[in-house]
C-alpha cells in the first residue's frame, strides 16, 4: 500500500491540545457503528490514552431500517488522565441518519461538533424517523458546530475504482457499507488518531477472503480523513496526550472477555479443568463464545438444552472435581433457582455468573441494570444464603473471577458473580499481568482412608468447609442430595434440631467469609458529611462524581462494595463515620434495602432504571443536594 | 479387567442406609438385580456413580455403596452429563421414574439421548406419581382415575420407548421388575453399551397403582402379552409359542403359526438395524391394541459418544494450536507499553 500523507498524521490545520474527549457514533443498527466504535477505542488505547466505552444497541438484530428503534450507538471517552466512565456530555457526535440525530442530540454539549450524513436526511429518511421536517435546517442547531457531510455519496466516489475478484466494481449496497469507515476517518482526523491500526484490522479481517472489501473500507477511511483535512468546514483539529498509566504492557479488554480470561486463569492457578455449562442469553453469551475457543487450555464448554440443564451440568462437573460454573442473565438465573439451592446444600464449590440486564421478565435485554441484586441474595427457596461478588469495571472482571473461585473452593460454597451489560460490553485498558506472579489457588481432595476409619462427608475444617471427596477415590463413597443432611455423615435427616443446626452452619459459612475478604476502602475523608456507597458497574460514575465534589470543596467520600454477601467486616464502622450515606443504584433501591435492614442506617437513595448507566453529573447533582441539606 | 481386583458381591454394593420404599414395592427387585449384576462388570465401586432426580425411584442412590447424587426433579440427565464430561472415567447411571423423566424432565431426557452421552438410564415406570401419593403420570392410560383425575384422565399417555427411539437412542430396552433374570441381563447389556442406554422397567407400585402391569406379570397370561426379543430370531410368543408377528405392508400383525404361516414368514428381530424403524414399530406394540409387548433389547447400535467427541475435539485443537499459554493469549491482540515517567 502506498504511503499517503495521512499515515504520518500531519495536518496542516491548527491543532489544539485537549485533556480528553467524549465521542459518540450513532447510526442504524446495520450501519456498523459498533465496529468503527471499537476501532476508535483500540486506536485511542494504542495512542496511550485511558479509554472507557459504552456501546448501546437495540435488542433486535435488524430493527426496521431508519427508525428510532433501530438506532445503534457507540460512545467512547479517551483521555490523558485516568478516567472511570465513558463520559457524560458529548464533545462530538456523528449521526448517520435522522433517527440517530433525534435520539442522540440531547447528549451533545453546546458548541460540540455535530457531524451529520446529509445524504440520509431525505424526506423518506425523515419519515422513517417520524420527523416532519429536516432538523439539520433548524435554528436550534446553531449552538452546535454542525458539519453536514454527504458521507454516502463521498464514500461511493471513494470506492468507485475498487474491483472484486471478477473484475467488477462494487455494487451500491456494498459501497454504502463502507460509509462507517468514512465517518471514522473524519473522527480520526478530528482527534489526530492514527489510521494504521484500523487499516491493519481491515487487512487482517478481509485481506485474504475479500481483498476488495479491505481496499474499499481503507479508501473510505482515508477519504474521510482527507475530507476533514481539506474541506473548509473544520477550523482545527485536536490532540489528546497519552495518559499517565502505571508502567507495563497494556491491552484493551471488554468485560465479558476479561471475565472469561479470569476464569481460565483461575482454573490454571488452581490446577483445575474449567467446565462451563451455559445457555445462550444476552448479554452473557460472549462468555460462552469466548470460553469455547479455549479447548487447548483444558476448558470444557457445554451449551445445554436450557438454563436448568446448564447449571445442573455444572453441579455434576463440580461433583466430579472440575472448576465448574454456569452463566446467564436475570431470566436464566430465575430458572436456575432450584438448582442453586441444591448446589448450596450439597456444599460443592462452583460459580454462578449473572451478567445483569434490564428487567423484569425479558425486560431490556441489551440494556444495563443492577436489578438482580436481591435475586442473587434471596432468589431461592428456603434459607439458602450464598456469597455474592460484583465486578466494578471491564478489567476488574479478570480479578473478580479469580477471587470468586478462591473463596468458593476454600469454603466449599457456590459463589454468585454479578456483572452487567454495561461492564460486559464496555472496554478499557488492562495492564497485562504475568501469570507466574499471580497467587496460586490451593485446593486439596481427601485420599482413601484406613480400614476402621469412617469417612464423614459433612465434617468441617476451621472455615466450616467440608471435604471435597471425588468420585473415583476408594473408601470415600458417599451420596449427596437435596434432602436435609445429617451433620457429619451427610445422611438424610429429618431431625428438627439437626435442621436448625445445619441451617445455622450454612449461614455461618457465608458470614465467616467476611473475615478473609478485604475491608471496604474509602477514598476521600475518613469521616465527614457524606459517604457515597456503590457496588458493581456504577463504580466509575460514583468515584468520578465524588472526586469532583471534593474538588469543589465538599466533604464527600466514596466506598465501593466488591462483596455484597457477606458485607466486609468494617462496613458498619465506615458507614457510621458520615452524617449521611447516599446509595446510587441502577435499580429501585436494592442495596439500600439491605443496608438499611442490616445496619439500621437512614441511607438515602439515588435510583434510575432507564437501561443506561449513571452520568457523573446526575450523581454530582445529587451529592450537592445532600450536602445542601446539611447546611 | 485386572485379575487382582477383589471379587465383589451384591452385598458389597449395599450402603448402610435403611431402605424406605413401601414393603412389596417393585423397586426392591430392581435394586437387588442391580447389586447382583454390578460385580459382573468388574468396575470398582468408587468408579460408579448413581444420579437420580426426585420420586420414589430416585431414592435409589442412597441404597448403593457407590458414589451418588439425589438431585432435583427431572434434571438427573443434566447432572449426569456434566459429571460424565468432567470425568469420562466414571460409570454413570441415571435412575428415574415416569414422572421424573417424562414429565418435568422430558427436555433433558430428549437431549441426553440425542447427544448419546455414555451413560445408562433406568426408567422405573409405574404409571403413577407414588411419592406425592397417587396422581396420574405421563404414562397413565387415558381414563385413569387417580386422586387428581377423579373423573378419569383426559391425557394421552406417552410411550417411553417410542420417545427414546424418536431421539435416535443407540440402546433401547425394556424389562420387568419381577422378571429378575431378564432384568439383570438387560441391565448388564445396558452397562456394556457405549453411548446412552435407555431401559424402561415395568415396575409395580403396590400402594397407589397395584396391578398396573399384571397382564405382563401374571404367570397365567403373561406369555400371551409379552414378546421376548432375541437378536436374529423370529418374533414368536404365546404360552404354546404358536403365535408370531408378521409384517403386513407397513403394519405388524399377529398371526398363528401353522395353518400356512411358517417361521420364515415372521419378522426377525434385528437390534443392530441402522434405521430405527423396526425398533419404533416394536415400541408401538401395545396390549390394548392386541399386540404382545416386547421386552429385551429393541435397539443396540454403535455411534460415537458425546463425551468421546468432546475429548477428541480438545485433543485435536491442542495438537493444532499447542497447549494453551495464558501469557500469549493476553498479548494476542494489540498491546502497547506504558513507560515509567519521571515526575
Amino acid at each position: 500500500m502506498s504511503t499517503t500523507p495521512q499515515d504520518t498524521l500531519h495536518s496542516d490545520k491548527d491543532t489544539e491540545s485537549l485533556s480528553g474527549a467524549t465521542v459518540r457514533l450513532a447510526g442504524d443498527s446495520g450501519d456498523g457503528m459498533q465496529l468503527v466504535g471499537s476501532q476508535l477505542t483500540n486506536t485511542s488505547a494504542l495512542a496511550g490514552n485511558d479509554v472507557a466505552t459504552f456501546p448501546d444497541f437495540p435488542a433486535e438484530i435488524r430493527a426496521p431500517r431508519g427508525t428510532r428503534a433501530g438506532v445503534s450507538g457507540f460512545q467512547l471517552q479517551f483521555s490523558s488522565e485516568d478516567i472511570f466512565t465513558p463520559g457524560d456530555e458529548l464533545d462530538a457526535l456523528v449521526v448517520m441518519n435522522p433517527a440517530a440525530f433525534v435520539t442522540n442530540i440531547g447528549d451533545l454539549q453546546d458548541r460540540g461538533v455535530l457531524i451529520a450524513n446529509e445524504d440520509s436526511f431525505a424526506d423518506k429518511d425523515l419519515k422513517l424517523a417520524n420527523l416532519d421536517r429536516n432538523p439539520l435546517e433548524s435554528d436550534d442547531l446553531k449552538k452546535y458546530n454542525l458539519i453536514k457531510v454527504p458521507i454516502t455519496s463521498l464514500t461511493r466516489t471513494a470506492v468507485s475504482e475498487v474491483k472484486n475478484a471478477e473484475g467488477n466494481t462494487l455494487g451500491t449496497k456494498e459501497a454504502d457499507r463502507c460509509k462507517n469507515f468514512f465517518a471514522l476517518g473524519i473522527i480520526c482526523w478530528l482527534y489526530g488518531r492514527n489510521l494504521e491500526p484500523t487499516i491493519r484490522f481491515l487487512n487482517d479481517k478481509f485481506g485474504k477472503k475479500r481483498p476488495d472489501v479491505a481496499e474499499a473500507n481503507t479508501l473510505a477511511l482515508k477519504a474521510g480523513w482527507n475530507y476533514g483535512e481539506t474541506a473548509e468546514l473544520f477550523e482545527r483539529n485536536y490532540q489528546v496526550q497519552p495518559a499517565h498509566l502505571t508502567p507495563g504492557t497494556y491491552t484493551n479488554v471488554m468485560g465479558n472477555q476479561a471475565l472469561a480470561w479470569g476464569l481460565v486463569t483461575a482454573a490454571n492457578l488452581s490446577n483445575k479443568e474449567l467446565f462451563y455449562g451455559s445457555y445462550p442469553i444476552t448479554p452473557a453469551s460472549p462468555v460462552l463464545e469466548e470460553l469455547s475457543n479455549f479447548k487447548n487450555y483444558g476448558v470444557k464448554t457445554f451449551q445445554a438444552e436450557d438454563e436448568i440443564a446448564a447449571i445442573c451440568s455444572a453441579i455434576g462437573a463440580a461433583f466430579g472435581g472440575s472448576m465448574a460454573l454456569t452463566g446467564s442473565s436475570g431470566p436464566g438465573i430465575a430458572l436456575k433457582g432450584e438448582a442453586m439451592g441444591l448446589a448450596m446444600i450439597l456444599e460443592l464449590p462452583m460459580l454462578i455468573l449473572n451478567v445483569q440486564r434490564g428487567g423484569p421478565s425479558t425486560g431490556l435485554p441489551t440494556k444495563t441494570e443492577q436489578s438482580d441484586l436481591l435475586q442473587a441474595m434471596f432468589g431461592r427457596n428456603g434459607e439458602s444464603p450464598l456469597p455474592v461478588i460484583a465486578a466494578r469495571s471491564p478489567s476488574d472482571c479478570f480479578d473478580v473471577a479469580q477471587e470468586a473461585w478462591r473463596i468458593s473452593s476454600r469454603f466449599m460454597i457456590p459463589v454468585i458473580i454479578l456483572s452487567d451489560g454495561y461492564i460486559a460490553n464496555g472496554a478499557e485498558p488492562w495492564k497485562i499481568p504475568d501469570v507466574a506472579q499471580l497467587e496460586k489457588i490451593s485446593i486439596s481432595h481427601p485420599g482413601p482412608i484406613e480400614e476402621g476409619e469412617t469417612f464423614l462427608p459433612y465434617s468441617r475444617n476451621e472455615d466450616l468447609a467440608r471435604p471435597w471427596a471425588l468420585p473415583g477415590t476408594d473408601t470415600l463413597m458417599h451420596r449427596l442430595g437435596g434432602l436435609e443432611k445429617e451433620d457429619l455423615t451427610g445422611n438424610v435427616s429429618y431431625d428438627p434440631d439437626n435442621h436448625q443446626h445445619m441451617t445455622n452452619i450454612r449461614q455461618e459459612k457465608v458470614d465467616r467469609i467476611a473475615h478473609v475478604i478485604d475491608p471496604v476502602e474509602v477514598s476521600g475523608p475518613a469521616s465527614g458529611d457524606l459517604l457515597v456507597l456503590s457496588w458493581g458497574g456504577t463504580y466509575g460514575a460514583c468515584i468520578t462524581a465524588c472526586r469532583r465534589a471534593r474538588e469543589d470543596g465538599m466533604s464527600v467520600a466514596h466506598a465501593h462494595l466488591r462483596w455484597l454477601a457477606p458485607f466486609p467486616a468494617n462496613l458498619e464502622e465506615v458507614l457510621k463515620q458520615y452524617k449521611r450515606v447516599l446509595i446510587p443504584e441502577l435499580n429501585m433501591g436494592q442495596l439500600s434495602l439491605l443496608i438499611r435492614a442490616k445496619y439500621l442506617i437512614d441511607a438515602t437513595q439515588l435510583n434510575k432504571v432507564k437501561g443506561k448507566p449513571f452520568k457523573v453529573s446526575e450523581i454530582l447533582r445529587r451529592i450537592r443536594e445532600e450536602i445542601d441539606l446539611l447546611k | 479387567m485386572s485379575t487382582d481386583l477383589p471379587v465383589l458381591t451384591a452385598a458389597d454394593f449395599s450402603s448402610d442406609q435403611d431402605i424406605r420404599w413401601c414393603p412389596g414395592c417393585g423397586d426392591y427387585s430392581i435394586l437387588a438385580q442391580m447389586k447382583k449384576m454390578l460385580p459382573n462388570l468388574g468396575v470398582p465401586r468408587e468408579k460408579i456413580v448413581f444420579v437420580s432426580g426426585i420420586g420414589c425411584s430416585s431414592r435409589f442412590p442412597y441404597y448403593m455403596n457407590t458414589y451418588g447424587m439425589h438431585s432435583i426433579h427431572g434434571r438427573a440427565p443434566a447432572f449426569a452429563t456434566g459429571l460424565k464430561l468432567a470425568r469420562p472415567d466414571l460409570q454413570v447411571w441415571v435412575i428415574t421414574g415416569d414422572g421424573d423423566a417424562l414429565s418435568i424432565g422430558g427436555n433433558h431426557l430428549m437431549h441426553v439421548i440425542r447427544r448419546n452421552v455414555n451413560l445408562n438410564i433406568v426408567l422405573f415406570n409405574n404409571r403413577i406419581y407414588g411419592l406425592t401419593k397417587g396422581q396420574y403420570s405421563p404414562t397413565s392410560p387415558a381414563g385413569k382415575r387417580t386422586k387428581s383425575t377423579p373423573y378419569g384422565s383426559i391425557d394421552n399417555p406417552l410411550n417411553p420407548l417410542s420417545l427414546a427411539v424418536g431421539c435416535e437412542a443407540t440402546f433401547v430396552a425394556r424389562s420387568i421388575d419381577t422378571y429378575i433374570k431378564h432384568l439383570g441381563a438387560t441391565l448388564e447389556r445396558a452397562a456394556e453399551h457405549q453411548g446412552t442406554s435407555f431401559v424402561e422397567v415395568y415396575q409395580n407400585c403396590n400402594v397407589f397403582n397395584d396391578g398396573a402391569w399384571s397382564y405382563a406379570t401374571d404367570r397365567n397370561i403373561k406369555a400371551d402379552h409379552l414378546l421376548e426379543l432375541e437378536h436374529g430370531k423370529p418374533m414368536i410368543f404365546g404360552k404354546n409359542r404358536d403365535k408370531g408377528i408378521r409384517l403386513n405392508g407397513m403394519e405388524p400383525e399377529v398371526v398363528e403359526l401353522g395353518k400356512g404361516v411358517q417361521e420364515d414368514d415372521l419378522l426377525f428381530h434385528d437390534e443392530k438395524a441402522t434405521e430405527p424403524t423396526l425398533a419404533y414399530l416394536l415400541s408401538r406394540m401395545r396390549m390394548d391394541d392386541g399386540f404382545p409387548e416386547p421386552i429385551g433389547v429393541l435397539r443396540s447400535v454403535e455411534h460415537p459418544t458425546y463425551d468421546d467427541g468432546v475429548i477428541a475435539q480438545m485433543d485435536e485443537v491442542t495438537v493444532q494450536k499447542g497447549q494453551g499459554d495464558l501469557n500469549a493469549l493476553f498479548r494476542a491482540g494489540d498491546t502497547w507499553e506504558v513507560e515509567a515517567q519521571n515526575t
